[in-house]
Formats: C-alpha cells, structure tokens, sequence
C-alpha cells in the first residue's frame, strides 16, 4: 500500500520536465508486456522447451499422459530436486559452482534421522538438520572463497571427504524411521492435499520466496553483481566474499531440506541419500537457462528445467521407448536447451 | 580558507619491495577541483585507490573532516562522502542501469528486499540531472548495450547520488569523443558549483589545466609539485615542468651529444 502511495505521489515531479520524462517513458524497455517477455526470455524458453517436450510425449502416449499418476509420481520428487536446484541458481550466478550439496543432502538428512530415531520430534529433527545443512555450507564456502580455491574441484573433494565421513561412521547401514508417518510433521511436509503431493506446495513455495530474494532481495542483487564483475562489487563496497560464503550457506540449507524430503518420502535413511541428484540437478540449472559464465540467471527457468528433467524418464519410458533411451534423451535436452539458450540470450562478457 | 574535506599524510605504499607511494601528502578542500597529474607510473592509480579503500596503505594517515579514520575500506570510504568513478567504470556489464547505480548500496527496507519503484525514480532523476538521458536506452536498459560515454554516465550517476562530498574521477575522458568529454567537463564545473569536491586524474594536462583550482604533480610516487590556479601560467609551464621533473639531465644531454655529432 505505502509503494502505491510513493508512486501516485511523484506524477507530480516527473512531470515537470516533459520532453525528457516522455522521452524515458516511450522506451520500449519501459512497457510492461515487453520488459516481461526481455527480462524473462531464458525462463519463457525452459518454458518453451518443457512445453515442446510434454507435447511429443503426449501425442506418443496419450492414454499414460492422460492419467493422473504419472504427473502425481513426478511430483513426489520433484521438491526434492527444487530443494536443491534453486540455491545453486545463486552460487553459479555469483561466479562458482558447488558439487557438494548431495554429500550435503545426506549428512543434514543423517541428521534428521538420528534425531528422529532418538525419540525426538521430527520438528527438531527438520531444524537440526537444516542448521547441519548451512554448517556444512558455511564450512564448504569459507574453504574455496577464503582458501581461494577452484570452487568446481574444492567442491568436489567436499562431496567425496563428506560422503566418505558418513559411510565410516555408518558402516554403510541404513536408517529406518517407522514412526514417522504417524508424525504431525509428517502430515504436513509429506502427506497429500488434493490429490497432489504436498511436498509440491512446500516445493513450490521455496521456489517462488527464491525467485523474490533473488531478482528483488540486496542479497540476490549482490549476487548477481559479485558474479558479474567482482572487481567492480569490491570497488563499490560489497564484501564479495561474504556474498559468496553467503550463497555456500543457502546451498547448504537447501541441499539440507531436500535431504530431509528425500527421506521422509522413503521413511528410510540410507548412506548414499542424494547421491543420484548430483548430475539431473546440476543439467537441470543449465538445462533452465542459468548462464555458466556467472552474472545472471532464473530461478523460474531453471524450476522449469527441474520439471523438464524430471519428466524424461517418465516420458521417454511411457513413450514405449524402453529405459535404455533415457540418457540418450537426458543428453539431448540438454544440448537443445544450451542451444537454444545461446540463440536466446545475448552475452555482454 | 576553505575547510579542509580530506587529507593524506605521508602515504607510503610498497607492493612486495617495489615502492609505489613514498609518502605523500595531499589534500582536497570542500568546493576545490584538485587536478592530479603524473606520468605513467607515478602511482596516480595507486593513490586513488587508497582514498577509495580498495587498496590498504603499508603506512600513513588518512584524515577525513578533521578525524583520522581508521579500518579504512572501500564502504567505508563511501559512507564517508567519497565516490569514485574508476578508469574501467567497474560496471557490472550484464546488470541494468538502475543495479548498476545502487551497485552497493541499494534502497531496501527493513527485511532487505528492494524498493524497486524508488530505485527507478532515483535513477531517472540522477540522470536528468547530468542530462543523461536518451530515446534509445533506459535505466533497465543493460549497461552493456551502452557505448563508452554512456556507460560513463553511469558511472557518474552512481558517484553523484547521495548527496557525496568529494567525487573522484580517474581518467575520465580516456577513450571518449569530444563531446562526451565536453559532458564531463560540464559535469564537473555543475558539480563544484553545488559546492562538492572533485579530484581530477588526467593523463590530458590540457584537459586538467582547463579544469582544475589546484594541480599536484605527482612523479615517481612522490609530490613533485603543488601550484593554485593562479601560479601556473600555462598548461604549457606544466608541460615543461613535467619533462623536467621527469627527466632532469636531458637538456644536458642533449647538448652533449650535438656536441659529438658535431
């Protein structure tokens, strides 16, 4: 309300110097339609490609697609894959990668699921393992920015020594959490609603509060500045390495919760949770129109491209095809979706 | 006499065993447009850069109204009334005008998120007021769909808002056309006249003669020269004055080696 009263009350001011205030105003940047469709042109086409994509398996099969559970399967583990997927938006934005997050997802999950088994509520479980989460985050991120290492390589050694930590300590045994379904946190995180996974709303819920820390937030600004030219930020104040450390910790934090999804959908820990998301969810920001060179970026488009990722399985398999044809068409989207994005999207650097 | 706005005492500056700064004094008063010239490698860059806060001196004092200061950075340097516009701009290229004025400093309530439609009436009126404006871009126009001039501009925008005491402009008119560097000087005359202070970095001694209250000849890390307005001549006189500072034992030479030719 108080935004739309700032607004009504400087028509009186810019109307003063006509020429030059018309002059602004008749930029095409300036029309809202327009500035949409620029402003989101790497989102529109994730967008366009999932559409394109969804048709061809639709028209392959459309008795599977047109049932209910196939859309119902894909998004029990959809959240889990936005969980992820989002926070790496920021750190590939601000200029470095983390291949660390599924070593995350399991060691904030084993958390979880030690507090749970403990006899604790799972409520605490959630908290402790998403303060584990942004631990691990936090150390991950002061190790290559203030080590100043190659955060691509850095990370990777993260995810091995932190995958490797937890097979010693658990001698490679699993967790079962038989109690949890019973559990009010339970109902709320992992139950269904409407026929839909209610993880879904959780999911898209963290994807949309994303999406506003990181076009309309000073964090997400940062970011993307820090990404775009770190000289420039440090030359103007920003502590470029706290942005970054900053970006570690969310990762953390997410990587943490899609852990915590993960297992409360199985009702079972195991040593290797989130070991198979490294590769669809790393394709999938890409695949969604993030840029690799750092600077800028979707958080909607790369959902988008979480969602693409998602379905090919499923499609492909539906498709008649059998599973031997999924990676191939893994591979194929997304060289399409570089390929297109590349056409898409001019670069400045 | 003039308050004195900001002022540098025996700054030394040494990178590895290489001295860039060998103590030097300078001062800027409020309102005064202070040209600081020298050669390549007289550690103009340097020296800005330490007022700015990006670089840490090795030594010396750094006073600013009357009071040292002390944990000197880059935001502090800015909270302080100090805005600089650097020879590359440090623009971030692939952002909007509008991110690229508030690179830093954005407008933001309590929780952080951004008044995106303050930081847009901001930005279009920074830029009215050094009549940067244009049909074909716009402040969410990406900055690096601008030329050279225009980005800039940018750069100036940013080092006029809030209201900043001392605004230092290193190299500005490197690579720019007649008239862009005709808005710079213009620029710099409006912004003396509203009673701030500019530091002027110039490689073009004709350019900083035309401009400046107050030249300080820098040379090899060292003051060389401190002279007003009304001391010097001649852009010319401070030529002269360079090559000799620069090369003090070439008139000699010369002569001798006429002598051998002949």
């Amino acid at each position: 309300m108080t935004e739309l009263a700032e607004g009504t009350g400087t028509a009186k001011p810019a109307a003063m110097p006509v020429t030059t205030t018309a002059a602004l105003e008749r930029h095409p940047d300036q029309q809202p339609l327009r500035r949409f469709v620029l402003s989101n042109r790497p989102a529109l086409g994730s967008l366009a490609v999932f559409v394109l994509m969804m048709l061809i398996f639709v028209a392959a099969n459309p008795h599977v697609f047109g049932e209910w559970n196939i859309y119902s399967s894909v998004m029990t583990t959809l959240p889990v894959v936005l969980f992820a997927l989002v926070p790496l938006v920021f750190i590939v934005t601000s200029g470095e990668i983390d291949l660390s997050f599924p070593a995350t997802m399991g060691f904030a999950a084993w958390m979880f699921a030690l507090v749970v088994r403990a006899g604790y509520d799972p409520f605490i479980g959630i908290a402790a393992a998403a303060l584990t989460g942004m631990a691990v985050g936090f150390f991950v991120g002061t190790l290559v920015v203030y080590a100043n290492l190659s955060s691509l390589i850095a990370t990777l050694g993260m995810n091995f020594m932190v995958r490797g930590f937890i097979l010693i300590v658990t001698e490679g045994k699993s967790i079962a959490l038989v109690t949890l379904n019973q559990s009010l946190a339970y109902k709320i995180f992992s139950s269904e609603l409407l026929g839909v996974p209610v993880q879904m709303f959780w999911g898209l819920a963290f994807v949309i509060f994303s999406a506003f820390l990181y076009n309309r937030h000073r964090f997400g600004a940062q970011v993307h500045i820090v990404g775009d030219n770190p000289d420039a930020a440090q030359e103007m104040g920003i502590d470029v390495k706290r942005v970054r450390v900053k970006a570690f910790v969310f990762s953390g934090l997410g990587a943490a919760l899609a852990g915590v999804f993960s297992t409360m959908i199985n009702f079972t820990w195991w040593p290797t949770a989130g070991d198979g998301y490294l590769l669809p969810v790393l394709a999938s920001v890409f695949v969604g129109g993030t840029a690799p060179w750092g600077g800028v970026g979707t958080i909607i488009g790369s959902a988008i491209g979480g969602l693409t990722v998602s379905f090919i399985q499923t499609g492909v398999v539906a498709a008649g095809l059998t599973g031997f044809y999924v990676q191939f068409f893994n591979g194929l989207i997304i060289i399409l979706s570089l390929l297109g994005h590349r056409w898409n999207q001019a670069r400045y650097r | 006499m003039a308050e004195r706005l900001i002022e540098l005492k025996s700054i030394k500056k040494s990178f590895g065993r290489v001295y860039a700064l060998g103590g030097v004094d300078l001062y800027v008063d409020m309102g005064e447009v202070v040209g600081l010239i020298g050669d390549n490698g007289a550690g103009k860059s340097t020296l800005i850069k330490i007022l700015a806060g990006v670089i840490k001196p090795t030594s010396g004092e750094i006073i600013i109204r009357g009071e040292a200061v002390s944990h000197w950075s880059a935001a502090r340097s800015r909270e302080a009334g100090i805005e600089t516009v650097f020879q590359d701009r440090a623009l971030a290229v692939q952002q909007s005008i509008v991110r690229n004025i508030f690179m830093g400093r954005e407008i933001r309530n309590r929780l952080g998120f951004l008044k995106v439609r303050t930081e847009l009436r901001e930005a279009e009126r920074l830029m009215r007021e050094i009549g940067f404006t244009s049909r074909v871009f716009s402040p969410h126009s990406i900055v690096g769909q601008l030329s050279g001039g225009e980005r800039q501009g940018v750069a100036i925008a940013r080092a006029i808002y809030n209201q900043s005491d001392l605004i230092i402009l290193d190299e500005p008119t490197t690579a720019l056309s007649l008239t862009e560097t005709a808005k710079v000087f213009h620029f710099v005359r409006q912004a003396r006249a509203s009673g701030r202070s500019i530091l002027f970095i110039g490689h073009n001694i004709h350019h900083v003669f035309d401009i400046a209250d107050r030249f300080v000849v820098l040379d090899r890390g060292k003051v060389a020269l401190t002279a007003s307005r009304t001391e010097v001549k001649s852009a010319e006189q401070l030529i002269n004055f360079m090559e000799e500072v620069a090369h003090p034992d070439r008139g000699g030479k010369r002569i001798s080696q006429a002598e051998a030719v002949g």
